[in-house]
C-alpha cells in the first residue's frame, strides 16, 4: 500500500486528510476511530466530527483546538496503521445481512450492460461481502465498496426523480440501499425493507463507515424477514 | 419502516435534491433546493405539511398539553412570521453518517440570548428569518432577544433587545422585521422544551431531521428555569456592522486549483448574494472564479465540507456554505471564512454585497 499523507488545515477548526485511494482511507479512518475510543489524548477530546470520504478523512475539531499538534497526531496514527501488525478493521465486525427482493427496474439493463444474465447479475450482487467505505449523501446512505467488477456500470444519463426508500442500487464501483426516498441516478436492483436510518434509534445509522454488508436474496416477498441478523449493528 | 423513518422520507421530498456533487442523486450542484430564505416558498415551510413531516416531536412536541399539566411554562405560537425554527448549537459527531451539525446559523447571538435569560448558552431557542413573528406566554416567562437588532413588544409596549424582558401569562410578545440583517433570536429562561433528536433541537433543513417550523397554533413547552438568575439588565453588544459585509478568509484546500489563487476571490467588488441563499449556502454572484489550466477539466472525489467553506462549480460562482451545509461536497473549495465570522454569514440579506479579505 501506499504511505503518502497529506494533512491542510481546513479553516480554523478542520483538517482534511488526503491519501492515496478508498483503501487507504479505510485504514487511515479506522486507525484514527481506534485512537479517539482508546484515549489517545492528542486527537479525542479534540476530534468531534470524523468524515471520510473517496481520498480523504476531513477531522472537524472543538474550537480553537491546535491544529499543528492534531496534525502531528494524524502522522503517528498513520505510521502505526502501517505496521504489519495492524490487521485492516478496529475491531473483527460482525456481517450485516440485508435480504433484497431482486426486482429492481433496471435488472434487465444492468444485464444487457454487463453481458450476463439476470440470473447471473443477482448471483453475484448477492455473493460479495461489502464494506461501507463512507456516507454523507443523505443520513443514513452508504457506499459500498466489494462490487464484483464485472457488475461496474455507469449511472443513468438522466437520474430519477425518485428512487424509493429501500432500493438497492448499483453505480461504477459501489453499491447501496437507499435509505429515503430521493432523486436518483444509480440502477436499480431490488429493494430491502430494513429500516437504515432511525433518528430515534441510538447510533441512527445501521450502517457506519467499516460496516461489512452481504445481500440475501429473498425468494418471495411474503417469507421476507423483517429485519436483517447483526449481532453488532454498525 | 418506523413512522420517524417516514417522517425522514416525507421531508426528503420537500427537499428534493440533496446538494451533493456526483452523488447518488445524480451530478447537480448546490443546486434549486436553496430556496429556504425570503422567497414566497418561505411560507410552505410553515404550513400543516411541515408539521406532519419531522421526527418524533411532530407527535410529542407540537401537542405538548399533556407536559404542561405538571404546570410549566409555554409559547404559543400566533403567528410565526416568515420563517422560525427551534434551534441550539446543533448536533455533532453523526457528520461520517450522513447527519450535519446544523443549529443557531448565527450561534453567537443564540449564545447571548441564552446568557441574557441565565440558560445554559445551548439551549434551544427560537431563529426568526425576517421577524414577524407573534407568539402568546402560558405562565409567567423571561425572554431575550439578540441577533439581527428588530422591534420587540411585549404586552403592546416597546422592549428593548439584549435584555431580560418578563412576560406575564397571557401577554402577547410581538417580534417585528429586522432593521437590518435577516435573523433574531428569542431565547426563553428554561430552554424550549421539544423532545431532542440525536441529543439536540436544532432544526436541520436539508437532512429534514429536528423540530418542524412553528406553525400557527402550534404550543412550544418551556423547560424547568435554571437556578441562576440573569445576571445584567442589559448585555453591550458592538455596533450593527457597516455595508459591505467583510467576510475574513483564509486559503482552503483547493486555492491552487483558481487562477490568483484566494485573491482571486479578495476583489473590491465583492459579490452580491443572490435569493436562493438559505441556512444551506450563500449563493454569489459576481467575478467568475477560474480554474488553472492544469485543473480545467479535473475531477475531485466528493470530500467532508465545514460550514463557511467556499466552494466554486463549473460555472465559477462561489458558494458559501452554511450550518446546513450538506455533509460532503463534490467541488474545490477555494477559501474559508474564518470561524469568528460564521455568524455574519446568517445576518446577510439577499441583495446585499459581501467583500471576502484575507484574514
Amino acid at each position: 500500500m501506499t504511505s503518502a499523507l497529506h494533512v491542510v488545515p481546513f479553516g480554523d477548526d478542520a483538517l482534511l486528510v488526503e491519501v492515496a485511494d478508498l483503501a487507504a482511507v479505510r485504514r487511515l479512518d479506522d486507525a484514527l476511530r481506534r485512537a479517539r475510543e482508546e484515549g489517545d489524548g492528542s486527537v479525542r477530546g479534540v476530534v468531534v466530527d470524523q468524515v471520510p470520504a473517496a481520498t480523504t478523512v476531513l477531522l472537524r475539531t472543538t474550537p480553537g483546538a491546535d491544529l499543528t499538534a492534531l496534525t502531528t497526531a494524524v502522522r503517528r496514527v498513520w505510521r502505526s496503521a502501517r505496521t504489519a501488525d495492524f490487521v485492516g478493521d478496529v475491531q473483527p465486525r460482525d456481517v450485516v445481512e440485508l435480504p433484497v427482493r431482486y426486482d429492481g427496474e433496471d435488472l434487465a439493463e444492468v444485464a444487457v450492460l454487463t453481458g450476463l444474465t439476470v440470473e447471473e447479475v443477482v448471483e453475484r450482487h448477492a455473493a460479495a461481502t461489502y464494506t461501507v467505505a463512507f456516507g454523507g449523501f443523505m443520513p443514513g446512505f452508504a457506499y459500498l465498496v466489494g462490487l464484483d467488477p464485472a457488475l461496474r456500470v455507469p449511472r443513468r444519463a438522466t437520474p430519477r426523480e425518485r428512487v424509493p426508500a429501500g432500493a438497492v442500487a448499483i453505480a461504477d464501483e459501489f453499491s447501496a440501499v437507499y435509505p429515503a426516498a430521493t432523486p436518483g441516478g444509480w440502477r436499480l436492483l431490488g429493494r430491502c425493507d430494513v429500516p437504515l436510518f432511525d433518528v430515534t434509534r441510538v447510533p441512527p445509522a445501521l450502517l457506519a463507515p467499516g460496516s461489512r454488508v452481504r445481500f440475501v436474496p429473498e425468494p418471495e416477498p411474503e417469507t421476507a424477514a423483517a429485519h436483517g441478523r447483526s449481532a453488532a449493528p454498525a | 419502516m418506523s413512522a420517524a423513518g417516514d417522517d425522514v422520507t416525507a421531508r426528503r421530498r420537500q427537499t428534493p435534491s440533496a446538494a451533493e456533487a456526483a452523488g447518488p442523486g445524480g451530478r447537480a450542484a448546490v443546486g434549486p433546493e436553496l430556496r429556504e430564505a425570503v422567497g414566497p416558498e418561505a411560507r410552505e415551510a410553515v404550513g400543516p405539511e411541515a408539521r406532519k413531516a419531522r421526527g418524533p416531536e411532530g407527535k410529542e412536541g407540537v401537542d405538548p398539553e399533556a407536559r404542561l399539566a405538571g404546570g410549566r411554562g409555554a409559547l404559543e405560537v400566533v403567528d410565526p412570521g416568515v420563517l422560525t425554527l427551534v434551534q441550539d448549537l446543533g448536533r455533532p459527531g453523526w457528520a461520517h453518517v450522513g447527519v450535519g451539525r446544523s443549529g443557531a446559523a448565527d450561534a453567537p447571538a443564540l449564545r447571548l440570548a441564552n446568557r441574557l435569560v441565565a440558560n445554559d448558552e445551548g439551549a434551544a431557542g427560537l431563529e426568526l428569518l425576517m421577524g414577524g413573528l407573534r407568539l402568546r406566554a402560558r405562565g409567567p416567562l423571561t425572554i431575550a432577544c439578540a441577533g439581527a437588532p428588530a422591534p420587540v413588544r411585549v404586552g403592546g409596549v416597546a422592549v428593548g433587545m439584549h435584555a431580560p424582558v418578563e412576560v406575564p401569562d397571557g401577554a402577547e410578545v410581538r417580534v417585528g422585521a429586522p432593521s437590518s440583517g435577516l435573523r433574531t433570536y428569542v431565547a426563553v429562561r428554561g430552554g424550549i422544551d421539544v423532545p431532542p433528536v440525536l441529543g439536540s433541537r436544532a432544526s436541520d433543513r436539508l437532512g429534514g431531521i429536528g423540530p418542524a417550523a412553528l406553525a400557527a397554533g402550534g404550543v412550544l413547552p418551556v423547560g424547568d428555569p435554571p437556578s441562576a438568575w440573569p445576571p445584567v439588565d442589559v448585555a453591550p453588544v458592538r455596533p450593527w456592522p457597516e455595508r459591505p459585509w467583510r467576510l475574513p478568509v483564509v486559503a482552503g484546500p483547493h486555492a491552487d486549483w483558481f487562477e490568483g489563487g484566494l485573491d482571486a476571490l479578495c476583489g473590491a467588488d465583492g459579490y452580491r448574494v443572490t435569493p436562493s441563499s438559505d441556512r444551506v449556502a450563500l449563493r454569489l454572484d459576481g467575478p467568475r472564479v477560474v480554474r488553472v489550466r492544469a485543473r480545467a477539466a479535473a475531477e475531485l472525489p466528493s470530500a467532508g465540507l465545514v460550514p463557511g467553506a467556499v466552494q466554486v462549480p463549473p460555472d465559477g460562482l462561489p458558494v458559501v456554505f452554511g450550518v446546513d451545509h450538506p455533509v460532503t461536497g463534490g467541488y474545490p473549495v477555494l477559501a474559508v471564512v474564518r470561524a469568528s465570522a460564521l455568524g455574519v454569514l446568517a445576518q446577510v440579506r439577499p441583495g446585499e454585497r459581501v467583500r471576502f479579505v484575507r484574514g
